[in-house]
């Protein structure tokens, strides 16, 4: 039955992070943007105790069974729930968030890719210990929407296999490598004549010799999330590194990573809607200061262009809420959902640009004000536009899907 | 808890309408555009599907179906994909026939329901909508005020589907000395009533093959009786009659748009130029892409708002919304259609121009359909 009814236990892990982004990342949200490259520790470790309390948690209850309540009959909707609350932590600060310790896009890499003892091997430590990061490492100065087209090279050698290249735009890159016994997944090219066959995820934990971040980005957005270039130079790591199968034949490995879009890119969906939720409340919340009402039902002919405005943006964060929705269920209940992921998140990253670029106007010279976070979510929103695929390489992926066309017969 | 699944039932009843649509409906459309007239034959049969007398108490012959405004919203998108005119004149009748079976007296109930139960096609009216170009449904000029033991009716409507062809038409007015959208009344007025005056049929942009009519009131009287809801018209929640029927033209918008995008694709597979199929172009697989997820979105919006009436909250904000976000899609997704199409999207041989004249109208037009 069609039910856009979160359960009442999601709606609690909601409203569990919603006072967290309100009470703990809010606060903090202009200082972290301001002061680019400092280290919201406090922050970090706060969240991360709190995850292992809740695997405590989850491990306990699932150790004492018990009955379901009717409500929590069903399928688990663990993707749902991951978008859901990424909404609220994102409302919070969407910078403070992807900055967060865990596995990340690098642990989603291994899940898919990896083999039960990899798994086990590297995500381990993800539920234990001090806060860790995980990151992958695909674009490179000369390719980002081509990733078939990587130049990073891994040789094998002897027990061992070889990288050389340089990676950029890798999130949490220096956490990973430098500020924590992380790891980052590296798309690396085993021939570069095979294309998309060759290219395999690797393994590279964190302070591996032959590796460096040299460079940390300063961003537009997101400034508290760190964006690393790392080089590598014969750096070496083990044969067992390679997430899936080393033949180059089979295209396992680019295509199970190339999957895991279908899980992220729901995600970053919901990023952007957090951001542009932001926006929009603060805009609601200003104009209601100033008794400026929005008179749902009337006739469109009678709206102020205020009202149209905020109509308008309130409409396009619904219809983009609930495309990501619809992708994440899916995943949750089984369904391939490529084409709904794509559509979710090139919808967002489209309408949150546009909410939050229509907000600070709104605003006029208070929107452009540093007073005010409403230009700092208009400088956040952007990037969910551009990464995990652009806009207009996801409406690509659409197209191709909708017309039944291979990348060669659509470029 | 969140499901975007729909039941065995309502999967059941998509496919039926959507056969129906796509083998009765469409071939019809172009000839009852040109003509201004749908088959009767097809009128009839549409009837047979039980799309309106579902609902209607068995004692009458119809089903006892409980209303559902998801299941209405996707019966209403599968017509609408086959001709929006045609759905509209479909299920018009529910527009005079529901809100009876849901807000009427008993006795209205009694003496009004009784011919939607049965086997042929009866016509039902409701006038909602004024010839103002900043028309709103709080704001009617049509003023019904209190007479003795009646009313008496003064006013103006406009796009009412199937008024000659109904014998009784619901029509809405704001009671005197009241506001909003809690001030309207409605009231079955008989299509020879004193002071009624119906107009020849309207000649408008799109939407040609559905008859609709102005309707004149002047001192028009009717007996207590004839309110909706008894004398008080305690029973009228006109607010939701509304958010029902935004749901209705908001599906029905996704129906269009929807046939539009899918006609624009095939088009553009099949046309050559420089080459190549016009689709291996990114500006037009871009128009595309963006087509399927403006559909998408759009019924997704339309449903959430459906769900909510269905469990029996108020949904005039979600609906409102809603219909606006599809009327501007709508718009959108036939005008890039006519586009791909090029030259032959302009040409009245293909549908999608017919498809851009009948979306247009979505924005403005309101309680033309229910769910």
């Amino acid at each position: 039955m069609i039910d856009f009814d979160l359960s009442p236990e999601l709606v609690q892990r909601r409203d569990l992070a919603h006072s967290v982004a309100r009470d703990v990342i809010r606060p903090i949200s202009r200082k972290y943007d301001e002061h680019e490259h400092e280290r919201p520790v406090k922050l970090w470790e706060l969240i991360w105790a709190a995850s292992r309390q809740n695997d405590q948690r989850a491990a306990s209850s699932a150790r004492d069974g018990g009955e379901k309540s009717e409500a929590e009959k069903g399928p688990e909707l663990r993707n749902l729930a991951t978008i859901v609350l990424t909404e609220e932590l994102c409302w919070g600060d969407a910078g403070l968030f992807l900055s967060l310790p865990g596995p990340g896009l690098g642990g989603a890499a291994i899940a898919a890719a990896g083999n039960p003892e990899q798994k086990e091997r590297f995500l381990k430590r993800f539920k234990e210990g001090a806060p860790k990061w995980g990151a992958m490492a695909i674009t490179e100065p000369g390719c980002g929407s081509d990733s078939a087209a990587v130049t990073t090279t891994a040789a094998r050698d002897g027990d061992h296999w070889v990288i050389n290249g340089t990676k950029i735009f890798c999130t949490a890159g220096q956490m990973a490598l430098e500020g924590s016994d992380g790891l980052v997944v590296v798309w690396a090219t085993l021939d570069k004549t095979a294309g998309r066959a060759g290219i395999k995820p690797f393994v590279v934990e964190h302070h591996t010799p032959g590796m460096s971040v040299v460079r940390v980005e300063n961003k537009l957005g997101i400034r508290a999330s760190d964006t690393a270039a790392i080089v590598f130079e014969d750096c070496r790591v083990p044969l067992d590194h390679i997430l899936g199968s080393a033949e180059i034949r089979r295209e396992g490995g680019f295509k199970d990573v190339m999957a895991t879009f279908d899980a992220t890119r729901p995600v970053v969906a919901a990023m952007a809607i957090g951001v542009g939720r932001a926006a929009l409340e603060f805009v609601r919340d200003f104009l209601a200061e100033q008794k400026v009402s929005i008179r749902y039902g009337l006739s469109q002919r009678r709206l102020s262009a205020i009202e149209r405005d905020f109509m308008e943006m309130e409409v396009q964060l619904e219809a983009a809420r609930l495309l990501a929705w619809r992708a994440a269920w899916m995943m949750d209940v089984g369904q391939r959902n490529s084409l709904e992921a794509s559509m979710a998140k090139a919808k967002a990253g489209l309408a949150v640009t546009q909410i939050t670029q229509k907000a600070v106007e709104l605003l006029g010279p208070l929107g452009y004000s540093r007073r005010f976070l409403i230009e700092k979510w208009m400088r956040d929103a952007k990037i969910n536009d551009i990464f995990e695929g652009t806009q207009q390489i996801n409406l690509l992926i659409i197209a191709r899907r909708i017309l039944e066309y291979s990348s060669k017969e659509l470029t | 808890m969140v499901s975007f699944e729909l039941s065995e039932e309502q999967r059941m009843i998509r496919d039926t309408v959507a056969a129906f649509a796509r083998e009765e409906i469409r071939p019809a459309a172009r000839a009852a555009d040109e003509s201004g007239t749908i088959p009767q034959p097809l009128i009839e049969k549409s009837w047979g599907l039980g799309l309106v007398s579902g609902p209607i108490p068995s004692e009458f012959g119809g089903l006892d179906d409980q209303r559902c405004a998801v299941t209405g919203a996707i019966v209403a998108e599968e017509l609408a994909f086959g001709d929006l005119s045609t759905a509209i004149h479909v299920l018009a009748p529910r527009l005079f026939a529901y809100p009876i079976l849901e807000m009427g007296s008993d006795e209205q109930r009694k003496r009004y329901l009784g011919s939607f139960g049965g086997e042929k096609f009866a016509a039902g009216a409701a006038a909602i909508i004024e010839p103002r170009f900043d028309f709103d449904l709080g704001d009617m000029s049509a003023i019904a005020r209190r007479d003795g033991g009646g009313y008496v009716l003064n006013g103006q409507k406009c796009c009412v589907p199937l008024a000659r062809e109904s014998s009784e038409i619901l029509v809405y007015a704001r009671m005197d000395q009241e506001s909003g959208l809690s001030g309207i009344g409605g009231f079955v007025i008989a299509r020879d009533t004193d002071g009624v005056t119906i107009s020849e049929r309207e000649k408008n942009m799109g939407l040609k093959a559905l008859a609709t009519y102005e309707l004149e009131l002047k001192d028009c009287r009717v007996d207590n009786e004839k309110r909706l809801g008894g004398v008080s018209g305690e029973k009228l929640n006109f607010s939701r009659l509304m958010s029902e029927a935004r749901v209705a033209l908001g599906a029905m918008g996704v129906g269009v748009a929807r046939a539009a995008y899918e006609y624009a694709r095939g088009y553009a597979k099949e046309r050559k130029a420089f080459g190549r199929p016009i689709a291996t172009r990114q500006a037009i697989a871009f128009m595309l892409a963006d087509m399927a997820i403006e559909v998408d979105a759009s019924r997704l919006l339309v449903w959430q708002a459906a769900a909510t009436l269905d469990k029996g909250d108020d949904a005039l904000k979600q609906s409102y919304l809603a219909k606006n976000y599809v009327a501007a899609a709508a718009l959108k997704i036939t005008d890039n259609a006519v586009q791909v199409l090029g030259g032959h999207g302009y040409i009245r041989e293909h549908p999608v121009e017919m498809w851009l004249r009948n979306a247009r109208g979505l924005s403005s037009l309101e309680g033309i359909a229910t769910v």
